[in-house]
């Protein structure tokens, strides 16, 4: 068995995972300025407030799971993602303080508004920018980095960057749509449907831009396999985002955020088709990264055997946390 | 410019940083869990009313201490790739499956359940709601036993064989699991955490006391902290003692610098102050008590154990610091030992709750258990230099090829933002603190069950 291909999968799933979950977080926060009244906020927060931290678990899986499997492209990775690692950090530092402090004080609410805020833009664009940095290679000697301070500071990284804030303000929105009503939810549909037009024009902008500089990736997209899926890609895409329009028109409350995740899960196919087989593009291949086998298989055994346990608690907690929030659900005193 | 030398003492400085802070709140964390699933489950069986507004009372406090444990750690997972990629790189295969088996089995389980635990109770019942807590504290636990598995393999390699890339691979499992000092390791540092919650708790309830010593629900905690002191604290000296066994059997240099021990000879002294000198190899303006390390560490007056002269000086961890912190943590513990022994004898005297002197001291204990862990882990990881993996893997072997600029800015970042942020977070802890015990608001679960939340008003 490929146990290396299987880990790039389960790595894989951790990140989307990690994206469809804390995105959503990430993008009610980032939103917070178009909602200035303080009841509107304390709602907003209380949405997400019992089950951010098992979001934010997933990231913690994906780094783990990266030491754990993949090692060398773990020790490459960062050292060459330093600077926007460390910002995510900090700005994951700011964001989840926010959830405890914010109602632990009102003098100085405001401060710990600017720390949700802040924290999950420089969270949101800092992970967009290593999106982009990794999709635009990454120089290594040996086992080890050696690019220079700013590789990682393009504008293509930053177009990157700004893509995902947007497209964690659409998860936020129609997360917001499902959880709450009035007038939060009637703002949140406006904010969705914009948030939507632009991630779809984003994403097609990335589609056309790669295959154009990168002649790996556009060989990989105009070979068969991968061609099939290249091809049909722009079709899924134009139906999730016309499903997703009217989805929004005809104010559904539930669907509206699965069709922003079809959305996700468009543009992170696409992201691992043109990156495959390789973890850090043209350097570094999943089997080169891959542990010992035995490393696979020990970490194999466990997370097959516990993954699903995590993916039933983590919908029980989901269930119980079920329906609308308003004004008079808060969990703070 | 900087040299490559002081990238280095960068990056040990952030790790040394980032960790000491970190360690601070699971020591808190993993403590109150277990002490608000066991007050949960007194109040269960008893339905006596203070139980539930002490749990109610500490369980906002175990929330923000979690919050900043989890915020802290996910630095500390990341921090291995950013500046420690070539130990990253060579250790992985085996250290790694043992965190992701920390994040699979602990982190996972308990970021799941602490929503229900904190916001959940007028939504699922009692009985799930206990076990929500219950499996906080598991959680705890599971990820005690992890990261301690990982921290020990890096002191006590074992199982492990080198692959032809210059990784470390596991032989046996089982063996890199529990490594020799693994079991000491574990329990020393979970007895460590109870301890220092016991102490955070008995300042609390001793406070409270000292203002009010007819607080029922004051009384209730020290009483709890104190029957704490009194029994853990002489385990944990146990425990220590037969840690340091395990030391001296698997890294004796660390031992040596523990004890100011620079000569090998038979019968050598215990110091109780003084400064070692690197230079002169040895100990300035001691005071010692005459045979006692050697009665200590081979339980015999003329016993024999090596000292740093059976090393090369450029393998020698920094003895000052060693030293110093292993004072420190003794006297943090011997402390524990002594406020316990007090607090006995104010019981058996029918004073337990009016002594002022036992309030004060027992207040002053309040960081105490901070103060151990903390100078406990320096001993344990400055006395381990100049490895990363004991033995095998150097620390200058390890790191990141990071700039010192860029390791000085992150390391600037991180100490302007911790300072701030969890600053803060102290403040509100201490302020939550100060609220009186018996005015803990504990709402009618039934009427409100399904419409609001129980904890909708009563800050401040």
């Amino acid at each position: 068995m490929d146990y290396a291909l299987i880990w790039a999968a389960l790595i894989a799933i951790a990140v989307f995972a990690y994206v469809a979950l804390d995105g959503f977080d990430l993008g009610i926060a980032i939103l917070f300025p178009a909602f200035p009244e303080e009841k509107h906020r304390d709602v907003m927060m209380n949405a997400v407030a019992p089950v951010w931290d098992g979001n934010e678990t997933w990231l913690v899986l994906g780094g783990g799971g990266l030491l754990a499997v993949f090692p060398l492209a773990y020790s490459v990775l960062l050292p060459a993602l330093y600077m926007p690692v460390i910002v995510m950090l900090l700005g994951l530092i700011f964001r989840g303080v926010a959830f405890e402090y914010r109602f632990k004080t009102r003098r100085a609410k405001f401060v710990w508004d600017v720390s949700f805020i802040v924290g999950s833009w420089a969270a949101a664009m800092s992970q967009g920018i290593m999106l982009g940095a990794i999709l635009q290679g990454i120089s290594v000697t040996g086992r080890q980095y050696s690019g220079g301070w700013f590789d990682w500071l393009t504008p293509f990284t930053i177009f990157c960057g700004l893509a995902v804030v947007v497209g964690y303000v659409l998860l936020g929105a129609s997360w917001l749509i499902m959880k709450t009503h009035g007038e939060i939810q009637q703002r949140s549909y406006r904010y969705a449907r914009i948030a939507a037009v632009i991630l779809v024009l984003a994403i097609a902008a990335v589609s056309i831009y790669l295959p154009v500089v990168d002649e790996t990736i556009a060989k990989r997209w105009f070979t068969f396999p991968a061609s099939a899926l290249f091809w049909s890609l722009p079709t899924l895409l134009a139906i999730v985002a016309v499903g997703l329009l009217r989805s929004l028109r005809k104010s559904q409350q539930g669907r509206p955020y699965l069709w922003s995740l079809g959305l996700f899960f468009i543009a992170f196919l696409g992201f691992s088709v043109s990156i495959f087989p390789y973890l850090v593009p043209h350097a570094i291949t999943i089997w080169d990264a891959a542990a010992p086998e035995n490393s696979l298989k020990f970490l194999l055994v466990g997370a097959a055997f516990l993954i699903p346990i995590i993916f039933a608690y983590t919908g029980y907690t989901y269930w119980v946390f079920r329906g609308k929030i308003d004004e008079s659900s808060g969990y703070h005193d | 410019m900087l040299d490559s030398f002081d990238a280095l003492s960068l990056a040990r400085f952030q790790f040394a940083f980032t960790v000491a802070f970190h360690i601070i709140f699971p020591a808190f964390s993993i403590g109150l869990a277990s002490f608000l699933a066991v007050t949960e489950a007194l109040y269960l069986k008893t339905r006596n009313p203070v139980y539930q507004k002490m749990w109610r009372y500490w369980v906002k406090i175990f929330a923000v201490v979690f919050g900043m444990g989890v915020v802290s750690g996910l630095v500390m997972s990341y921090q291995f790739g950013t500046n420690w990629s070539v130990f990253s790189d060579k250790a992985g295969p085996v250290i790694g499956p043992l965190m992701g088996y920390e994040v699979l089995t602990a982190f996972f389980l308990e970021a799941g359940f602490l929503g229900v635990m904190l916001f959940g109770m007028n939504k699922v019942g009692e009985r799930l709601h206990f076990f929500a807590t219950i499996m906080v504290a598991i959680g705890t636990a599971i990820s005690a036993f992890w990261i301690l598995s990982v921290n020990s393999w890096m002191q006590t390699p074992a199982g492990w064989a080198l692959n032809s890339d210059g990784q470390f691979i596991a032989k046996d499992w089982f063996a890199v699991i529990f490594n020799p000092s693994f079991p000491y390791r574990l329990m020393h540092m979970v007895v460590a955490a109870y301890l220092t919650t016991a102490m955070m708790i008995g300042a609390v309830g001793a406070w409270h006391l000292l203002r009010d010593s007819s607080s029922a629900v004051a009384r209730k905690m020290f009483s709890m902290a104190m029957w704490m002191a009194l029994i853990v604290a002489p385990i944990q000296a146990f425990i220590g003692d037969m840690h340091g066994l395990n030391t001296l059997e698997h890294q004796p240099a660390k031992v040596a610098a523990m004890e100011g021990h620079f000569k090998t000879e038979p019968g050598a002294p215990l110091y109780l102050f003084g400064w070692p000198n690197m230079e002169t190899a040895e100990v300035d303006y001691s005071i010692a008590i005459p045979n006692g390390a050697s009665l200590i560490l081979t339980h015999s007056l003329d016993g024999e154990f090596a000292g740093l002269d059976q090393f090369p000086r450029e393998q020698w961890p920094n003895v000052p610091l060693v030293f110093w912190s292993f004072r420190i943590m003794v006297a943090m513990g011997l402390l524990m030992i002594l406020l316990g022994v007090i607090s006995a004898w104010k019981r058996w005297r029918g004073r337990l709750y009016q002594s002022r002197f036992l309030h004060r001291f027992a207040l002053l204990m309040a960081p105490s258990g901070f103060i151990a862990v903390i100078s406990g882990w320096v001993v344990t990881e400055a006395g381990r230099q100049p490895w990363t993996i004991y033995g095998l893997l150097k620390t200058h072997e390890s790191a990141s090829p990071i700039a010192a600029e860029g390791v000085a800015g992150s390391l600037l970042a991180f100490i302007v933002v911790y300072f701030f942020v969890f600053g803060a977070g102290v403040f509100y802890i201490i302020r939550k603190m100060r609220q009186h015990p018996d005015d803990v608001h504990v709402p009618d679960y039934a009427v409100h069950k399904g419409i609001a939340s129980e904890f909708l008003m009563n800050e401040e």
